[in-house]
């Protein structure tokens, strides 16, 4: 296992809820992602647990890319990877913001 | 006086003296064409002459595995030297043949499962490759400069006369057969079963010398099934671009592919997506490819009006029976295919190719070789390729065309369709985009006058991966090509070295679209959205018809 732990700074939205959400399944190929608001003076803390060693800089890559999408201040996200492609990564994160950001019905 | 013209005294009839001689030498063995099954090797050591030209049916699927064990077994030291043309290598007996030193050359198109063998044996200089062809190619030159001597054919039955019956999977039978049998050359035939009537004739018994009762049935591969449980979400989005982005836009109605997980998505969600869209009875009519299963959805939800097929697939036969609207089927009810009509359908009236790759470089040339293997083209390069002799035209093909030729006054011309369709990372992270291709190296170790492309970039009309479809047409120089490359490579090293601004300049004009920019919600992408979820799945689609091998049996 390789870790991981990106923060980026000067996001403009908000966790709207407390609750926590969870997408994905670990399992070979995919990955968990888990997304909770956290007290972090504002910035997005993305913490990364991966079985494919070595891949840092395409993890940053990918990450940067997430942020500049969604642009979360004030947020904890915990990656369980167990081999995913870069396309199943950012897929996973953008369905994880979604149901985050989801009002609660 | 004048001088006696030189070909007067030729003898123009060397080769039906020889075939006569070959005759008489297995005349001995037996009486009539029926060879008792134990008297196999010395029938091909009568008709085969050491330094033929031999085809041994090697098919994609069905395989004269009988035949090839008993030419691997031959004595060395009465055959040799033979030269053999086949269109698959995928039996160990196709390479026991040169490694026992019966065969020295061979001439071939696809070699998928002995790739890894065949590249060792050319290292060894145990087989001179002549070329590695497509296999149209191969057919062609049948009937040219490589035209068998000996054939020796698989078929389902024959009858007493030799009259057989090739069933669903007749393949490349009869381009094999109709070469050696009118150029004075011997076939010999292997068959399951011998019968008294036959459900109907593929093959002529007066084209056939000799035909045996195989011990055990032919062996045949279920390469096209794909089972859907293994589509990944990222296949789905891919697919949602490929529908509405490329089928919609160009009305595409005449297509064949390679057939693949990519593909198997698309398909899967044609009765749904595409659906759902207003597309049915506007794309996807008309289809050369062979009847897989995960198609089975489509023609049951109305969009396939017909399919015309390289070969068949195992388990598909009750439910091609059952819907002779959709399939080339004969008066007793089984499909016909052909290999040869079917390559020739999909290069010529076929206006969109869609097929995987492993590899693209910044020009879009594709190839799927990699370092230790030789495994050739089989027919990807003929149906992902323009077909620059075509003159009729249709809707798609026109304005593919109008696209790749300015509209400055110029000649007017059409143009196929050539799609690409990757995720940016296959599996183990190996990524789809590279700098440079494989082939290159490949070309230099195993000697090979080029390197090995699938389909060159020049033939790519269109890139898709999940971030999105590339429109090479709409490139209007290398420059543009690359970069358009690279805005859809995504993470790899080939995509984080894009120029961005001018990915976002190319974005601007429409030559990179992204799932958004198409108006596709990522967040559908999901399997819901496959119309099959399962094997399970496609045989109730097929109201119980289809008839799946035990290995993609999972209940």
């Amino acid at each position: 296992m390789e870790k991981h732990q990106f923060e980026f700074h000067g996001g403009r939205v908000r966790a709207p809820k407390a609750a926590p959400a969870l997408v994905g399944v670990a399992s070979s190929g995919n990955l968990e992602v888990l997304i909770e608001p956290a007290k972090l003076n504002g910035a997005c803390r993305i913490e990364i647990s991966t079985a494919a060693l070595g891949f840092g800089k395409i993890w940053e890559a990918v990450l940067r890319d997430f942020f500049e999408r969604h642009q979360l201040s004030d947020v904890r996200i915990s990656v369980n990877d167990v081999g995913a492609t870069p396309a199943v990564v950012s897929l996973r994160l953008d369905q994880a913001v979604d149901e985050f950001t989801r009002p609660a019905s | 006086m004048t001088a006696k013209p030189k070909n007067l005294t030729r003898d123009w009839g060397t080769q039906p003296a020889n075939r006569i001689a070959r005759l008489r030498r297995a005349a001995t063995l037996f009486p009539g064409k029926e060879a008792p099954p134990e008297a196999i090797g010395r029938l091909l050591a009568a008709v085969i002459e050491s330094g033929d030209r031999v085809c041994l049916e090697g098919n994609n699927q069905k395989q004269a595995d009988f035949l090839a064990k008993a030419l691997a077994a031959l004595d060395p030291a009465v055959v040799h030297d033979l030269h053999m043309v086949q269109s698959v290598l995928a039996l160990p007996e196709h390479l026991d043949i040169f490694e026992r030193g019966i065969a020295t050359k061979l001439d071939f198109s696809f070699s998928g499962p002995q790739g890894a063998r065949l590249a060792r044996l050319v290292g060894e200089g145990r087989i001179d490759i002549g070329s590695i062809h497509t296999y149209l190619e191969l057919f062609a030159r049948y009937f040219v400069d490589l035209t068998p001597r000996v054939a020796l054919i698989v078929a389902e039955a024959a009858d007493r006369a030799g009259n057989l019956y090739t069933g669903p999977n007749t393949e490349d039978t009869p381009a094999i057969v109709e070469a050696t049998a009118f150029k004075s050359g011997i076939v010999v035939a292997q068959v399951n079963e011998v019968r008294d009537t036959l459900p109907r004739v593929d093959i002529p018994a007066d084209w056939v010398d000799f035909f045996v009762h195989s011990p055990a049935p032919h062996y045949i591969e279920p390469l096209f099934t794909r089972d859907p449980a293994h589509i990944s979400e990222i296949q789905v989005l891919m697919a949602m671009m490929v529908i509405k982005g490329i089928y919609a836009e160009y009305g595409v109605q005449r297509l064949n592919y390679g057939i693949g997980f990519d593909t198997a998505a698309v398909e899967l969600l044609l009765p749904t997506y595409a659906a759902d869209l207003g597309l049915r009875g506007k794309i996807c009519k008309y289809w050369a490819i062979n009847p897989h299963p995960t198609l089975i959805p489509a023609i049951e939800s109305g969009f396939v009006e017909s399919i015309h097929s390289f070969g068949s697939e195992l388990g598909m036969e009750a439910y091609i029976a059952a819907r002779p609207d959709v399939f080339f089927v004969g008066a007793d009810g089984s499909m016909r295919s052909n290999r040869a009509f079917c390559q020739a359908a999909g290069h010529y009236a076929c206006d969109l190719f869609i097929g995987s790759t492993l590899q693209i470089d910044l020009a879009g040339n594709s190839s799927t070789a990699t370092l230790g293997r030789i495994t050739g083209f089989g027919g990807a390069p003929n149906m992902g390729a323009d077909a620059r002799g075509r003159r009729h035209a249709s809707p798609a093909w026109l304005k593919a065309g109008r696209e790749s030729h300015p509209q400055d006054g110029g000649m007017p011309r059409g143009r196929k369709l050539v799609v690409q369709v990757v995720e940016t990372y296959r599996e183990h992270m190996e990524p789809a985009f590279v700098e440079k291709l494989d082939a290159w190296k490949l070309a230099d170790t195993a000697h090979m006058p080029l390197p090995p492309v699938m389909i060159y970039g020049e033939d790519v009309t269109h890139v898709v991966t999940e971030e999105g479809i590339a429109n090479l047409l709409a490139c209007r120089d290398d420059d543009d090509r690359e970069q358009a490359i690279r805005g859809v490579a995504g993470y790899t090293p080939v995509g984080l070295a894009r120029d961005r601004r001018k990915v976002e300049n190319l974005r601007d004009r429409g030559v990179i679209r992204r799932a958004e920019d198409l108006g596709i919600d990522k967040r559908r992408a999901t399997r819901d959205l496959l119309a099959a979820r399962s094997i399970k799945d496609l045989v109730r689609a097929s109201g119980g018809l289809y008839d799946p091998p035990r290995r993609f049996r999972n209940w």
